[in-house]
C-alpha cells in the first residue's frame, strides 16, 4: 500500500507527531465506544450505584462489556467473589491479547510496559497489532492513542451517570449496534494475514454455538480459542500471507 | 470506602491480571515455536471476530444490512469511512422504514 511505504521512506516522525497521529487514531475508537460508556454511566446510576462508583468503574477497570456486567450483578445482591469471577472470566480474552502484543513492547522500560497494560483495549490491541507488522510500536504514539481513548471514555461514563436521563432514543440512533461495526471494521483490518479468511469463520461459528450451549461470556473465549487452535494446527509452512 | 468500592478494585485488579497475564506466561519462555506465533498472529481475528459473530443472532435485516455495506466499504476504504457507512445506513434505516 502506498501510504505505508511513504511512512517508511521518510524516516520516524517527531514525538509530537506520534502522539497526535495516536490521538487522531483514536478518534473513531471515541465515536465507536462513547455511546456504550454513556450507556453504562447512566445503568450504574440505574442500577444503584453513584456516579462516583460508576466513575470509578471506569477508570479502574476500562473495559466495557464488564463493567456492564459488573454493574448487573451489583444489582442482584450476589456473593462479592462472584462478581469479580465474572469481571475476570469476562476481561480473560485479553490474556490472549497480552501474549499477542507483548513482543512489541519489549523494547520499552518495565514502567511503560505496565502502563501500556493498563491501557490494552480491544481497539488498542488491534491498533498496536496493526502497527506492529510492518513497525516498531513508538510508545508516545501508544500512549498518544491510549491515554485519549482512556479520558474519554471517563467523561463519557461522568455525563452517562449525571445526566442518563436525558438520551432520547438509543435505538433510533443505532447506539446499541456502534460496536458490532466498529469490531467487524477491525476484523476487515487483519484481511492479509495468513489464514484470515478459515480463522474468522471458525471463531465466528464456534462462538456462536458457544453463546447458545454455553451461555456469555465464554462464547468470547471459546469461539477464539477454535481459531486459534486452527492456526496452531495447521503447519506453518502452509499459512501462507497474501501478498 | 463502602463494601461496593472495595468489589470494583478487586475487579479492576482481576482485569489488570487479564491484560499483563499472557504476556508474563510467554516471558518465561526463551524461544517462541513457529507454530505457537502462527497462534499468536491469529488472536486478533479470532478473538475480534467473537465479538462480531453472536451480534448477528440478534440482528434483524436493518443491522444486517448496516454490516454488509460496511464490510464492502472496508474492503476499499479505512476503518473511518467504512464505520461512519455502517452507522449512516443504520440510523437511516431505523428512523426512515
Amino acid at each position: 500500500m502506498p501510504a505505508e511505504i511513504a511512512i517508511q521512506t521518510h524516516g520516524p516522525r517527531s514525538a509530537r507527531a506520534e502522539f497526535f497521529d495516536g490521538v487522531r487514531r483514536g478518534i473513531p475508537i471515541v465515536v465507536a465506544s462513547s455511546p456504550f460508556s454513556l450507556l453504562f454511566g447512566a445503568l450504574a446510576v440505574d442500577n444503584g450505584l453513584s456516579a462516583f462508583d460508576a466513575l470509578f468503574m471506569s477508570m479502574t477497570i476500562f473495559g466495557g462489556a464488564s463493567q456492564m456486567v459488573g454493574i448487573e450483578l451489583f444489582g442482584h445482591s450476589i456473593a462479592p467473589w462472584l462478581i469479580v469471577l465474572s469481571v475476570f472470566a469476562v476481561n480473560f480474552r485479553h490474556v490472549l491479547y497480552s501474549a499477542a502484543i507483548g513482543r512489541h513492547f519489549s523494547h520499552w522500560s518495565i514502567w511503560r510496559q505496565a502502563f501500556a497494560y493498563f491501557l490494552l483495549t480491544d481497539p488498542q490491541f488491534a491498533e498496536a497489532e496493526t502497527r506492529a507488522q510492518r513497525e516498531k510500536i513508538p510508545a508516545i504514539w501508544y500512549f498518544g492513542m491510549g491515554v485519549f481513548i482512556y479520558i474519554c471514555w471517563n467523561v463519557a461514563t461522568l455525563i452517562g451517570a449525571l445526566f442518563g436521563k436525558l438520551i432520547p432514543n438509543p435505538y433510533a440512533l443505532g447506539l446499541d449496534f456502534l460496536l458490532p461495526i466498529y469490531f467487524l471494521g477491525i476484523v476487515m483490518g487483519f484481511r492479509k494475514r495468513p489464514m484470515w479468511l478459515p480463522i474468522v469463520l471458525v471463531s465466528g461459528v464456534a462462538s456462536i454455538a458457544a453463546y447458545k450451549f454455553v451461555g456469555s461470556p465464554w462464547h468470547v473465549s471459546l469461539g477464539a480459542l477454535a481459531g486459534i487452535s486452527l492456526a496452531l494446527i495447521v503447519p506453518p509452512s502452509a499459512q501462507k500471507a497474501k501478498p | 470506602m463502602n463494601h461496593m468500592t472495595w468489589v470494583i478494585i478487586a475487579a479492576a485488579v482481576a482485569t489488570y491480571l487479564t491484560r499483563v497475564g499472557g504476556h508474563l506466561v510467554l516471558s518465561q519462555f526463551q524461544t517462541i515455536h513457529p507454530r505457537v506465533e502462527a497462534a499468536l498472529n491469529a488472536v486478533p481475528a479470532a478473538v475480534l471476530a467473537t465479538l462480531v459473530a453472536p451480534s448477528l443472532l440478534s440482528a434483524g435485516p436493518r443491522e444486517l444490512a448496516a454490516l454488509v455495506i460496511s464490510g464492502a466499504v472496508a474492503l476499499r476504504g479505512g476503518l473511518m469511512s467504512m464505520f461512519i457507512a455502517g452507522a449512516a445506513v443504520l440510523v437511516i434505516l431505523r428512523n426512515f422504514t
